[in-house]
């Protein structure tokens, strides 16, 4: 209902899990069979050698977004319709800053480690 | 709104108020609180990111103690992960069947989301129980340090959530499929899907890549 009301008007905002079209039988049953898919894949691809082993982390986190895009869509009903902006904004504000701390936490550190001065080195220096 | 669309009743109860000059009054309260908890949602998932962050620096620690690759039993965790994935599931269709005012069915939903939800928590538990006996608690390292932050704090928020879906369930006996008590089971419906988006990053780093 509402989103036939926001085809008509296009200010009318909806929210997560809102709307009857959204939300069917249908929709979370496909759902659950792309996540099965997905989770299936990361089992396989972590426990065999099917991918390049150098790239298998390469590989899990794509899989691992991508059901993680799954639950959006399907469970909560992220869409990308016009009626659903506020949430997605909200959405991407909240990935800048995971991407942010996340990101920037392994940069600083890594760099942090690279700079350290052996441990045994300090020990020597403290005779 | 279009008139037509007021006229032919198609707005619903909790369709935007019209004002009477052709523009439309605030959003309706469901839309307003669904949209409050999603914010929350996002905060909550900035709060994991900052253990999450914490836990790819620490995985490396492990003092001469175990690794991952010696701790993590992954059919074990697979059992964990098909059990949140189907609560997620039921849940779904639960607040489904009470949108459509099939009681049974919301009851059977969220039965099953419990009994699933529980089953993931005490798979949990007794994975740590079996990692402080083997010397492997939180004391142990900094990368146990960080997983038992992590991962128990995941653990803590499916507890929270456990509550929170009883007083639902006990809600609706009481007072029936009402506009509140519908829109407090939707923010519930949500926060359960969301523990199982985290869920989804925390297989993925800790343990899948873990274990290798």
């Amino acid at each position: 209902m509402e989103h036939y009301v926001g085809q008509h008007v296009g200010s009318i905002d909806k929210a997560p899990g809102v709307g009857e079209q959204s939300g069917s039988l249908a929709t979370y049953t496909a759902g659950l069979g792309f996540a099965l898919l997905l989770t299936g894949a990361s089992f396989m691809v972590s426990q065999t050698n099917l991918l390049w082993p150098p790239g298998v982390p390469a590989g899990l986190a794509v899989l691992a977004i991508a059901q993680m895009g799954v639950h959006l869509v399907f469970f909560l009903h992220i869409g990308t319709g016009p009626d659903n902006n506020n949430n997605v904004l909200a959405l991407a504000f909240g990935l800048l800053v995971v991407t942010l701390i996340v990101a920037g936490s392994l940069w600083i550190m890594a760099h942090l480690n690279a700079n350290m001065m052996p441990a045994s080195a300090i020990m020597e220096m403290q005779r | 709104m279009s008139t037509q669309a007021i006229a032919a009743g198609l707005a619903g109860p909790e369709a935007t108020t019209p004002r009477g000059d052709g523009r439309v009054g605030p959003a309706p309260v469901r839309i307003v609180v669904a949209y409050g908890f999603w914010l929350f949602l996002l905060s909550d998932i900035i709060m994991f990111s900052a253990l999450f962050a914490s836990y790819a620096v620490l995985s490396g620690q492990t003092a001469k103690g175990p690794s991952g690759h010696d701790l993590f039993e992954l059919r074990h965790v697979g059992i964990e992960t098909l059990c949140l994935l189907f609560s997620s599931y039921t849940c779904g269709l639960g607040v489904l069947a009470l949108e459509r005012r099939r009681l049974t069915f919301f009851y059977m939903g969220f039965a099953l989301t419990f009994a699933l939800g529980a089953t993931f928590l005490g798979l949990e538990l007794s994975e740590f129980v079996g990692l402080v006996a083997r010397g492997a608690g939180p004391s142990r390292s900094a990368f146990l340090s960080a997983f038992f932050s992590l991962v128990g704090l995941h653990g803590a928020h499916v507890t929270a959530g456990l509550l929170w879906l009883s007083f639902m369930v006990a809600q609706t006996a009481a007072r029936g499929p009402r506009d509140f008590v519908r829109r407090r089971l939707l923010c519930f419906s949500l926060f359960w899907h969301a523990l199982d988006i985290i869920w989804v990053a925390l297989l993925t780093l800790v343990y899948l890549m873990g274990a290798r």
